[in-house]
This record gives C-alpha cells, sequence and structure tokens, in this order.
C-alpha cells in the first residue's frame, strides 16, 4: 500500500512556459512528499511524520503566496508570464 | 476482500490521473480545477491512513485558501492560451525519461521486498475513541514547540512580503492626508478683501 503514492513526481519536467503551472507541479510534488510522509506515519507508527507534514504545508502556503505576488509583479512589469522570456532581471 | 483497498485503488488512480491531467492540460483553470481534485482525493486516502487532522486541513487550507488564490491570479492575469502549448513536445523525451527514471527509482526502493507488509508488520488500528487532533497536538505543543512558533512568524513573513511586493499607489487616485488637514490656519483659507461700499442699483 505504501509504494503506489509515490509517482506524482513527475510534474515540473513535463513542462512548458506557464510559470502558473509549474507553480502547481511545485504544490504537485510537495503534495507526494505528504502522502509519502502520512504513510509512513502511519505504518511506523509514529506520529512526528505528521508534524513534519503540519510544517510542509505552512511553509508551502507561505512559498504559493509569495509565488503568486511575484508573479502579479511580473506581469505588470513585463505583460508575459511566458517563462522563456523571463530572462533578465532588470526591466 | 475488504472495502478498503477498493476504496484505495479508486481514489489512487482519480489522484494519478488528477495530477497527469494538472500538468498536461492546456487551460491553467482546468489545471488549477484538477488540482482541487487532486487535493480532495489525497484527503481521502489520508483519512484511510488514520491523519484525520491533516486530511481536514488540506482541504480547508489548500482547497480552501491556496487554490482560490490560484484561481484569482490566473483570471487576473490576461494569458495567452494558444502559444502555452509550444514546447511541450520539445521537453517531453528529456523530461519523461528523468520521470520515469524517478518511477523506477521509487518502485525498486520502495517495493514491496523493503516495504512489504511482511516487512513493516500490520499497522496499528486504533479504536474509535483516539483522537488523531489530540495526539497531534499534544506532540506539536510539547516536542515541536519552537519549530511551531517558527512556522507561524514564518507565514505572518508571507503575508507581509506577499502585500509589500503587489501594493501599488495609483497617481490618479484621490485621497485625503489628514496631517495637512490639520496643520491647516485659517489665512490658507479665507481672504479678507476691504473695499468700497457699491451705490444701489
Amino acid at each position: 500500500m505504501i509504494e503506489l503514492s509515490d509517482f506524482l513526481i513527475l510534474g515540473i519536467f513535463l513542462n512548458r512556459k506557464n510559470i502558473i503551472i509549474i507553480l502547481m507541479a511545485i504544490e504537485l510534488m510537495l503534495l507526494a512528499v505528504n502522502m509519502n510522509f502520512v504513510a509512513f506515519s502511519h505504518y511506523l507508527g509514529n506520529i512526528d511524520g505528521q508534524i513534519f507534514v503540519f510544517f510542509i504545508l505552512t511553509v508551502a502556503a507561505a512559498e504559493a503566496a509569495i509565488g503568486l505576488a511575484i508573479l502579479i509583479l511580473l506581469f505588470r512589469t513585463k505583460r508575459t508570464i511566458n517563462v522563456d522570456r523571463l530572462d533578465s532581471l532588470k526591466h | 476482500m475488504s472495502i478498503e483497498p477498493i476504496l484505495f485503488y479508486i481514489f489512487s488512480t482519480i489522484l494519478v490521473i488528477a495530477s497527469a491531467t494538472v500538468v498536461t492540460v492546456r487551460n491553467p483553470v482546468y489545471a488549477a480545477l484538477c488540482l482541487v481534485l487532486a487535493f480532495f482525493t489525497c484527503a481521502a486516502i489520508w483519512l484511510m491512513l488514520e491523519a484525520e487532522f491533516l486530511a481536514l486541513v488540506l482541504i480547508l487550507v489548500y482547497v480552501g485558501a491556496v487554490m482560490v488564490l490560484f484561481l484569482f491570479v490566473i483570471m487576473m492575469l490576461d494569458i495567452n492560451l494558444t502559444r502555452s502549448k509550444e514546447g511541450f513536445i520539445k521537453y517531453l523525451p528529456a523530461g519523461g525519461f528523468v520521470a520515469l527514471l524517478i518511477f523506477i527509482e521509487m518502485c525498486v526502493v520502495l517495493g514491496p521486498e523493503n516495504f512489504g507488509i511482511e516487512v513493516t508488520g500490520e499497522p496499528l488500528k486504533h479504536a474509535a475513541d483516539y483522537s488523531n487532533t489530540k495526539e497531534l497536538g499534544v506532540t506539536l505543543y510539547t516536542e515541536y514547540v519552537y519549530p511551531f512558533e517558527i512556522a507561524g512568524a514564518l507565514l505572518l513573513l508571507a503575508i507581509v512580503a506577499a502585500i509589500a511586493l503587489t501594493m501599488r499607489r495609483r497617481p490618479d487616485s484621490k485621497y485625503q492626508d489628514p496631517a495637512k488637514q490639520v496643520a491647516v490656519r485659517r489665512d490658507d483659507r479665507v481672504r479678507i478683501v476691504k473695499m468700497a461700499t457699491e451705490k444701489k442699483q
């Protein structure tokens, strides 16, 4: 039962030019990690894994908020969220 | 055969299909909605793993807050959908190869010979009055109290950073400046003019 929940990781590699989908793929990978933590926590009878999932959820929420804020800033200045065109730090 | 494996396979199939759709679908709104479906099925699997609190938190925080944030951002930006599909074929060989490699690695490492039911043993089933929330809370507030506070500070930081990044003052919007309003004197506003009285018409 453990082994099946692990291959959500294919996210970011198959990606294309849209930053929003890359962010979603990061969320998916974090979800896969969380799934592993919960499964191991259940099977090993140790609650610490669930605590770790708790912290990962916190950090992922913060990451999503700041990532989307940066995304909005990028769109305002460059009018695009195409990954290929976002290659300079200066405007 | 009990109902538990059937439920597990149903949920995990939905989960895998939904997450594959997230990375392949063209429209970001559909991708976000598929991600919501993935979170829901994941929460269902966590419920089966007796992690009830985390399953509910996943639904409340992720589906309720983070994914709504994603949807708002997607709808705020007008994205050119036609060109966003380019490059998928170009990156597919390398990306697919890495994904396959990781999948095989996972299968080898986490296969039944290492983590099968004979190796790990039957997990302990808790009684009906077992409270996962209470257990989690007891551990969180004793052993992990400093990381917990750091996590709180991190969330506060994220709020401040997100607001500071996206806030902008429009130059054409009208607003009041209370300091100037308080500092105004009578002479700034009223001018007394002396003049001769005019003859009545």
